[in-house]
């Protein structure tokens, strides 16, 4: 066995198994980590695959930010384990139910017919000079210019509709100004009075 | 430097003659990962020394002047004595995540050596990403402090992390903005090239058409890396001292180390960035570039790297700690805008190539 195939049935292995690991976990802030980890995997097998463009993005957007995000709402959740516990086998049927339709349709779209060994051809080694992101970049801003940039007004109209429906500042609230604090001076805060000295008589 | 890793290499080879390709590369590859973290360490070490000297002088004290000559194996002195620490564990805290959380932030604070080149073809690897490499691992540093303050089950670090992790969040946008501004100049996302690209004089550097870029990045890596004046999760005067409340011993100091680790990343990053890498300042000057001939190209990149290390601490010992709401403000409404303009910017002077940069 070549030292590329044990590192791919390792990364494989641990990927499989970390997918496991978090649907099987109760803890919810375990569940997460383990998505982290088998995103680790998946980038590991992409980096074989030598698309390490595409792998370095994964653990950027995914772990970096997605899941930090994640974790931050999964700490500020107070979630009983009992309470989840105990609604799990009135959900059963309808989770077998959508289980089974999901299992079903995943291997139409991703059996042997459509990415078994015969149809897809092997991938093409590349020398080591050969520039992933380059070629990359040449496809999507050429050929799929226009695809691309309708994808990114798409996602800004996603984040202005996100925030226009969740931000209603509340008239109630008190709000600190912070650029008057950060524009304040010295002589805003402290007034000196000059006062001439004197003595009251009584106390002569 | 290229003619030593190389003779290396083939020592390696002869050695073990009996490994095929796949092994020998990986045991090279080992040794050099161990060549690189000892001096990274011992560097981390006398970092911290460097920062209670530095400090100390500038409130007119001595600083460590008892362990050994002027202080000298006061860093010895302090990793023994952290080593024979006792580690407690709160009681309620969960103990796996407990003791993930400081593996989780010394890893990423090494793993991200592995791309950064410290001299002419003196790398460990030479990914084409490098660049990415570096924003994506550093990335996952974050974990560290969220599990840290997740496990301890104590509600100052709970605190510590959830503030903190909202900041650094928040200025990888600005820092991955920053670098967008580099990657256009340069046109690669390879740190190779990226210093290549500066290569002759200092009128070359980057750090010329983006200078307001270079000052951001600059705030931006106070801050990843958690310094004063942006040091919000310890912040000891607030919360105690944040993540670090609950871990003592090594635990602790695995925090600390990745801390300063990642301060001389953020330091060779600035350099590589911004200053010529390890290119000499008098390149292409007539009598000054002869001059200065004999200094190999590791020295220039450690005396610049050394500047930037000087500046953390010159920075710490001057500047009051921010409030946390002034530090986001700045994050998004000062950098975030001023580094979108400049990438507009940066885009005009390419098409006009103004200046040697373009």
């Amino acid at each position: 066995m070549e030292f590329e195939q044990i590192l791919f049935y390792l990364f494989s292995f641990w990927f499989i198994a970390s997918s496991l690991a978090m649907i099987l976990s109760r803890n919810t802030a375990f569940s997460a980590l383990f998505l982290i980890l088998s995103f680790f995997s998946a980038a590991s097998l992409w980096l074989l695959l030598e698309a390490e463009f595409l792998a370095i993005i994964l653990i950027l957007v995914y772990v970096g930010a997605v899941m930090v995000l994640f974790l931050f709402v999964i700490k500020m959740l107070d979630i009983e384990d009992s309470t989840l516990r105990a609604k799990f086998t009135g959900y059963l049927p309808i989770g077998l139910g959508v289980a089974v339709i999901v299992i079903a349709e995943m291997s139409l779209v991703l059996g042997v017919d459509q990415f078994g060994l015969d149809v897809v051809p092997q991938p093409i080694r590349h020398a080591s000079d050969y520039s992933n992101i380059t070629e990359l970049a040449m496809e999507l801003y050429t050929i799929y210019v226009y695809p691309f940039e309708l994808a990114a007004v798409l996602l800004l109209i996603a984040i202005i509709a996100a925030i226009t429906l969740i931000h209603r500042p509340d008239k109630r609230a008190k709000k600190q100004s912070i650029e008057e604090q950060v524009n304040t001076q010295a002589k805003d805060r402290v007034r000196l009075v000059s006062i001439a000295p004197y003595k009251k008589k009584d106390e002569q | 430097m290229m003619s030593l890793w190389q003779s290396f290499v083939e020592l390696i080879h002869e050695l073990i003659p009996w490994l095929d390709g796949g092994i020998a590369t990986v045991i090279i590859i080992l040794i050099k990962g161990i060549a690189l973290v000892l001096p990274l360490i011992i560097m981390m070490a006398y970092m911290t020394y460097a920062e209670r000297k530095v400090i100390g002088y500038m409130q007119l004290r001595i600083g460590p002047n008892r362990v050994g000559p002027i202080g000298l194996l006061q860093p010895f002195a302090d990793v023994i004595k952290m080593m024979f620490k006792e580690i407690i564990f709160p009681t309620k805290a969960n103990i796996y995540l407990f003791l993930l959380a400081p593996i989780l932030a010394f890893v990423p604070a090494v793993a991200i050596w592995v791309v950064i080149p410290l001299g002419e073809g003196f790398y460990i690897t030479n990914l084409d990403v490098s660049l990415l490499y570096v924003l994506a691992i550093g990335s996952v540093g974050v974990y560290g402090i969220i599990i840290a303050g997740w496990a301890s089950n104590s509600k100052y670090p709970l605190l510590g992390a959830l503030r903190s992790t909202a900041l650094l969040v928040s200025y990888e946008i600005v820092i991955g903005f920053v670098i967008v501004t580099v990657v256009m100049v340069a046109g690669s996302v390879n740190l190779n090239e990226i210093v290549e690209g500066q290569k002759g004089g200092a009128w070359n550097w980057y750090f010329i058409p983006l200078f307001p870029m270079m000052i951001v990045f600059w705030i931006s890596a106070l801050t990843e890396t958690n310094r004063a004046p942006f040091d919000v999760v310890e912040g000891e005067s607030e919360i105690v001292g944040g993540t670090h409340v609950e871990y003592s011993g090594m635990c602790f100091a695995l925090f600390f180390m990745a801390e300063y680790i990642n301060m001389i990343m953020m330091a060779a990053l600035a350099v590589l960035l911004f200053f010529g890498g390890w290119h000499s300042p008098f390149e292409g000057l007539p009598y000054l570039e002869s001059l200065f001939e004999f200094v190999p190209d590791l020295v220039w990149l450690l005396v610049k790297m050394s500047f930037f290390l000087f500046l953390y601490l010159w920075i710490r010992a001057t500047f009051p700690r921010f409030r946390y709401d002034q530090i986001m403000r700045l994050c998004w409404k000062v950098f975030l805008p001023l580094t979108i303009i400049w990438i507009f910017v940066v885009a005009l002077m390419t098409q006009l190539a103004i200046g040697p940069w373009f």
